[in-house]
């Protein structure tokens, strides 16, 4: 059953959250040894949260929207009490006092927080193998990657592990996991859905956003989470067009780009091109308008962006320096300590980024790194405001290639930085974006589509995200 | 032989100023003092991962209140930027702080007639507070370090002046001023000596003004008005001493030490950190409205300087008076509501009675006008009687003793303790026959002696007199009365 009909079931009496519950928790205690995807189950709070929803739908209340609906939680949302770990060492053991905004939004709607997903530490990687607590392996092939930094989360609804999951898109992580495991993955608007209780990577990047194996599942999801917070300074404060109630209109005569760089790019898999091309071709088909654009400004996208992210998350990261919470390595003054406590605490890739970052803040660099990035940012934005002139959404893919073998970049950071060229620039722009399962490629592994669209026009993208499911292979 | 070089003092000041709002500057806990350890403290002001900054709008309208006060200009967009560095009393490893664009820009103020301008102000949070246990109470030699946060998060807005001070009076004239406008604004509590207000001076020397400024040396630790002009003094001469024996003034932070009376060189690590500033992209640029700023020009109270003048022109006080009733807080308005109340005396008095007993009793108590049991009313009430004559000025000094202690009226404790002034010449006159017949040997040297002498003793007799009278005779039909008889 998908999320949808789950809850409808739930809110009709037909299943209990209950059974719906212990369903996914059995297939969850047969797969996730071997996957890795979930750190931590939640098994006797989901009961508990079950039991709850069961008791108000026997009272006659309607538990909401997502009644009995298991949803998996990125491991850098916060859960009152829950321990959340990010991936990473340097939290051990540490407690949220308080939940996210979106988790008490799930939980309001009868939706079940289910367990903690793995991630790559902070949410740094594209492929989860920067997790601390070891690799996340893809459902479809073992051997490969699910994709990151939200990698558990895809992975989970790859192996119906829940219906539903949260996850988190810094510069893709929500977009190529669901591509490379093969199902919705939804990076909203920034601003859209709140940010407070997801721990930082990069604050004026960071968006939260669903996984769900089908388009529908996804809009669920969103519209749930979605809506101003007051705890959020970056909350967007004007009331939004919800995504389900139009999801079935169509898209005649909307006019579709193809975003000719990514799309035609070096590093794109041909099967990878295939696919944009074969759904573009579809939505042709379904009376939308096709062209190809240009974002010549996006070939910048990645390096802005290894500018902007490390730099916030060189910040964002220093709290962690042993004195409050989490990990402590004892040392012979206090800054002995700091630094021994980072040093055991941070893997490779976060110490990496933490280093990129502090050097492109630094005095005498900050404008030849940070600056100039911030002005290539402002750029892309313009060049995609330029586009949505003539487009009402754009096409590309969401990954350059299909899911990876394990230990395949580890290697070579900046191969591994290549999986995300498609996905940065939407996450430079503020713009929401989602990538939608077309078939597989050769290697029988999934491929996705990206679907870009201008800020707050999640409805337009996600009319376009069905008739693309629909006429997949 | 070379003359000695008459240095130029080149002085900047930073004020930083706690802003009395009622909760901190981007969470809901409580702005308070005194609160015991870590109890006003939640996720957003300890940083704990995933909270984020929201801001106090009030904070932004204490600053435009400000703004209005001192003519700043309010740009129409500031931003918040992040000062990165290691330390447990910050919670985040970094301060939200604003850099490029603080929220006011190019104020000026009046201090005794010379205008000093004000390069900017801008908004930031509060670090914690470590107390560093065993060894030498310093962070290297402790054995451990305890942080509380209670002040993690508290709204300081910076004050930083232009280099338009040339002296520790007026730079003492500066930060008396400033503090008057920002009590007078309601922004601040402003007790240096609390902490609520911290004030760093930056000084070089010149040789003559069209110098250029020489090397700049930061102090910091001065807590009350006077340390700040000691410590300038001592920095001036300290400066002056070393480019006379041909030494370089090395641009470091000076630690003022009021006991030994002098300032010492920090460890100078200072010199090569870099913050590594950038814009918090947990918050959104302030962008004041026209509306805003507008109900914030509407609803300013009048200004010190103003208050002072009307005080002046319309009690006919002295400028030193006027400037403590303006300076203290709430004290002008206590005194305009006596003057209000009076009935036939006189606004000196009350002045008199406000800037002399009644500081002295708040001073000594430590208590604040809304805490003290003599409203307006009584203390008019007591202005009265020493204008119709019933009470000297020594017996008002009793009076208001007893009435400020447990809030008795002040007519009721004249009629209770029978303290009312003999004003009855012939009452006094007895009196004083009794002194003169008991003293005759001070009357008889009083007669022989100098003009020394003869002022001793009719000081003498005069004590006499009041003491027989115990004390409420009136002092001037006293010394009327005295003179007649010793003629
Ligand atoms: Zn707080």
């Amino acid at each position: 059953m998908n999320a949808i009909e789950i809850a409808a079931s739930v809110r009709a009496g037909e299943v209990s959250a209950r059974e719906v519950v212990e369903g996914y928790l059995a297939t969850i205690d047969a797969g996730n040894g071997e996957l890795n995807a979930l750190l931590l189950v939640g098994e006797q709070a989901a009961r508990a949260a079950a039991d709850e929803v069961d008791a108000a739908v026997a009272a006659g209340n309607d538990p909401g929207p997502l009644a009995g609906v298991p949803v998996v939680l990125k491991d850098n949302l916060c859960q009152r009490g829950v321990v959340t770990t990010c991936g990473s060492r340097i939290l051990e053991g540490w407690r949220p006092p308080y939940t996210a905004t979106v988790v008490d939004a799930v939980t309001r709607a009868g939706g079940i927080p289910l367990g903690k997903a793995n991630l790559d530490e902070f949410a740094m990687g594209s492929s989860t193998e920067n997790s601390a607590f070891g690799p996340t392996r893809n459902p479809h092939d073992s051997t490969r990657v699910p994709g990151g930094s939200s990698g558990g989360s895809a992975a989970c609804v790859a192996a119906k592990f829940a219906p539903l999951a949260l996850g988190s898109d810094t510069g893709g992580s929500i977009r190529q996991p669901a591509a490379l495991c093969g199902v919705v993955g939804v990076k909203p608007t920034y601003g859209r859905v709140s940010r407070y209780g997801l721990v930082a990577f990069a604050s004026s990047l960071d968006q939260i956003g669903p996984f769900g194996a089908s388009v529908t599942d996804a809009a669920l999801l969103l519209d749930v989470i979605s809506g101003h917070d007051r705890r959020d300074s970056t909350s967007i404060p004007e009331t939004l067009t919800p995504v389900s109630p139009t999801l079935e209109n169509g898209v005649a005569k909307l006019r579709v780009g193809v975003i000719d760089e990514l799309t035609n790019g070096g590093g794109v898999a041909l099967e990878v091109r295939a696919a944009v091309l074969a759904a573009a071709a579809a939505l042709e088909a379904a009376g939308a308008t096709i062209e190809s654009v240009s974002l010549p400004s996006t070939q910048f996208g990645l390096s802005a962006y290894y500018m902007i992210a490390p730099a916030e998350a060189s910040s964002n990261l220093a709290r962690y320096d042993g004195v409050r919470y989490g990990l402590r390595v004892e040392g012979e003054n206090l800054a002995a300590m700091n630094e021994r406590t980072r040093d055991a605490g941070f893997g490779p890739e976060v110490k990496r980024r933490i280093m990129l970052g502090t050097y492109a803040l630094s005095a005498g660099y900050y404008d030849a790194y940070y600056g100039r990035a911030q002005r290539v940012r402002t750029l892309i934005t313009r060049d995609f405001n330029r586009v949505y002139e003539g487009c009402d959404v754009l096409l590309s893919p969401t990954s350059p290639t299909t899911a990876f073998k394990l230990g395949d970049r580890t290697a070579d950071p900046m191969t591994m930085y290549q999986s995300d060229v498609c996905t940065i620039p939407t996450n430079l722009a503020g713009h929401p974006a989602m990538s939608v399962p077309w078939g597989t490629g050769a290697d029988s592994m999934p491929v996705g589509v990206q679907i870009l669209a201008p800020a707050l026009a999640e409805a337009t993208m996600f009319r376009v995200a069905r008739v693309v499911e629909d006429a997949a292979p | 032989m070379s003359t000695k070089t008459q240095w130029m003092p080149v002085i900047g000041l930073e004020v930083h100023c706690e802003l009395a709002t009622n909760t901190k500057l981007f969470c809901s806990c409580a702005n308070a003092f005194g609160a015991p350890p870590n109890t006003n403290i939640c996720p957003v002001c300890l940083g704990l991962p995933g909270s984020l900054p929201v801001l106090n709008a009030r904070a932004v309208e204490f600053s435009l209140r400000l703004a209005e006060a001192l003519n700043f200009t309010v740009p129409d967009k500031s931003v918040f930027a992040r000062k990165n560095y290691f330390y447990p009393d910050m919670p985040k490893d970094y301060q939200v702080t604003q850099f490029e664009l603080p929220i006011l820009q190019a104020g000026v103020i009046d201090v005794d007639g010379v205008t000093i301008g004000i390069e900017r102000a801008h908004l930031e949070e509060d670090t914690g507070k470590s107390s560093h246990m065993g060894g030498g109470g310093r962070i290297h030699d402790a054995e451990y370090s305890l942080v509380d946060y209670n002040r993690a998060g508290v709204p300081l807005l910076e004050i930083v002046s232009r280099p338009d001070i040339r002296s520790a009076e007026q730079a003492r004239g500066y930060v008396s001023e400033l503090r008057a406008v920002l009590l007078a604004i309601g922004v601040s509590d402003v007790k240096m000596e609390e902490g609520s207000m911290r004030v760093d001076a930056n000084i070089s020397l010149r040789a003559s003004e069209a110098d250029e400024f020489g090397t700049k040396v930061e102090i910091k630790n001065m807590n009350s008005l006077r340390s700040l002009g000691r410590a300038i003094d001592h920095e001036i001469d300290r400066q002056a001493e070393a480019l006379e024996t041909g030494e370089t003034i090395i641009q470091e932070t000076r630690h003022w030490d009021e006991n030994e009376n002098r300032t010492s060189g920090m460890r100078s690590k200072e010199g090569s950190s870099d913050y590594r500033y950038f814009p918090e992209p947990d918050l959104v640029p302030v962008a004041p409205t026209a509306e805003q700023r507008a109900a914030v020009r509407d609803s300013l109270p009048e200004l010190p300087a103003r208050r002072r003048e009307r005080l002046i022109e319309a009690w006919g006080i002295t400028l030193p008076d006027a400037r403590i009733l303006v300076d203290v807080p709430g004290l002008a308005d206590y005194a305009e509501a006596a003057v209000a109340a009076l009935a036939g005396g006189a606004a000196r008095d009350v002045v008199n009675l406000c800037t002399g007993d009644l500081l002295a009793y708040l001073n000594e108590t430590g208590r604040t006008l809304a805490a003290i049991a003599l409203d307006p009313a009584g203390l008019a009430d007591l202005a009265d009687l020493i204008g119709d004559g019933t009470l000297s000025r020594s017996l008002a000094q009793e009076v208001f003793a007893a009435c400020v202690a447990d809030g008795s009226s002040p007519r009721a404790v004249v009629a209770e303790k029978g303290l009312a002034q003999v004003s009855d010449t012939g009452e006094l006159g007895t009196i004083l026959d009794a002194v003169i017949a008991a003293n005759a040997d001070a009357v008889a040297q009083y007669h022989a002696g100098d003009d020394k002498e003869r002022k001793k003793k009719r000081g003498f007799l005069m004590g006499e007199a009041m003491k027989a009278s115990k004390g409420q005779g009136n002092p001037q039909l006293l010394n009327q009365l005295l003179d007649e008889r010793l003629v």
